[in-house]
């Protein structure tokens, strides 16, 4: 009984965080906490079965399931907290301690008894007194839920089912799309620039210097520039400016290092260099200086 | 091991499930406040299996939980073509048959 002392009010607490929290995935863990108290709690009532049933379906495959669907349907699709029926809050609240403390009250004063337990009904095991009860009284049960499982799987598959309504780009339609784009806006029609490798640095976080001096702005991944993990060229340029100035090199590597400075805003701002740009330019002060 | 406590954590489980299904409005949350009022109730069916002595109660749990794992599967199902057609997993946004 003392496991159950612990494990009650950390399952209610569990319960009650699964629906306060905002984001669904901390839902998810919380029901898979609650969840295996509860098959915890099977065990110690004499239902070995039921404990390893509930370990391997509801954790195992039914919240697998649930995290899928996260995955499918974004992980930040949170809630806004605006009640949208006025006053439904309150409401839930109170019809919820309503009903809480109506089953409580019954559930509690219906049972007079005490325990009889189940060491009779477990004289060959608890697994072999479920399958005879199974494959006896409840049979036709069974059958009907395997049927059921069936058809739950097929509608599964209908209803996640999505027919293709435009044919599938070929190699030939992509190029052509692609060279369109380059008619039209200008837009480079090769593969991206890679990152830039430098005598000192050649991380996927830097990007690379173009012709004229400028970092290029499409030879870095949107999702570095994004946590803001992004080595900036000039920086590494006034570096390697300072390093030559050291060992007595002058002259045109300074200019580019002021370029590079000057020319290089705020990552936000290096996003609206017009693609055409990250061609190298005969006028550009890659030819003059 | 008395009987009384084990139900009354099932019926407060079962409960903050409803109240749950009640005040979310993502209906994946929705639906694990469902699942988590199934879950209640298989307690309570195991509880009064050992109560009474006899094994009735967790062959109902057992049906619960078979139940339970195909009714998943067709509601998730069913959440998935909603946000493919609407872009959101709110309740408050299917409230039209069609459209």
């Amino acid at each position: 009984m003392i496991a159950f002392w612990i494990l009650a009010p950390l399952a209610v607490l569990a319960a009650l965080a699964m629906v306060a929290a905002r984001k669904a995935v901390h839902s998810a863990l919380m029901l898979a906490y609650v969840m295996i108290t509860l098959a915890i709690l099977y065990a110690m009532q004499d239902a070995p079965f039921l404990f390893a049933v509930q370990v391997i379906v509801y954790t195992g495959a039914v919240l697998m399931l649930f995290l899928f669907v996260l995955m499918l349907v974004g992980v930040d699709a949170s809630d806004s907290l605006v009640e949208t029926i006025k006053g439904q809050r309150l409401l839930a609240v109170l019809a919820g301690l309503g009903f809480g403390v109506l089953l409580v009250l019954g559930v509690a004063q219906a049972v007079v008894s005490a325990p009889v337990g189940l060491e009779a009904a477990h004289a060959q095991g608890n697994v072999v007194g479920l399958a005879e009860l199974l494959f006896t009284k409840y049979v036709f049960a069974f059958e009907v839920t395997g049927a059921l499982l069936i058809t739950a799987a097929l509608a599964a598959m209908v209803l996640a089912h999505r027919e293709r309504l435009t044919p599938k780009p070929t190699q030939r339609d992509l190029a052509e799309a692609r060279l369109r784009e380059y008619a039209e806006t200008g837009r480079h029609p090769g593969p991206l620039p890679p990152p830039g490798v430098y005598s000192r640095h050649n991380a996927v976080d830097t990007p690379a210097l173009l012709p004229d001096g400028r970092a290029s702005d499409l030879s870095v991944s949107r999702t570095l520039r994004a946590r803001g993990t992004l080595r900036s060229a000039p920086e590494l340029a006034d570096d390697v400016d300072e390093t030559l100035r050291k060992i007595g090199a002058t002259g045109r590597t300074r200019t580019v290092g002021d370029r590079a400075a000057g020319e290089v805003g705020p990552p936000t701002e290096g996003r609206t260099f017009p693609a055409s740009g990250e061609q190298p330019d005969g006028d550009g002060t890659g030819g003059d200086s | 091991m008395s009987t009384e406590p084990f139900l009354v954590l099932s019926a407060l489980l079962f409960t903050i499930g409803a109240f749950g299904v009640l005040i979310r409005r993502n209906a994946i949350v929705v639906f694990m406040c469902v699942e988590l009022m199934l879950n209640a109730a298989n307690l309570a069916f195991v509880t009064f299996a050992r109560h009474h002595g006899n094994l009735d109660g967790q062959i109902a749990a057992f049906f619960v939980m078979v139940v339970a794992a195909a009714e998943v599967v067709v509601g998730l199902a069913i959440i998935v073509t909603i946000f493919r057609t609407r872009r959101s997993a709110s309740v408050d946004d299917a409230s039209l048959l069609k459209y």
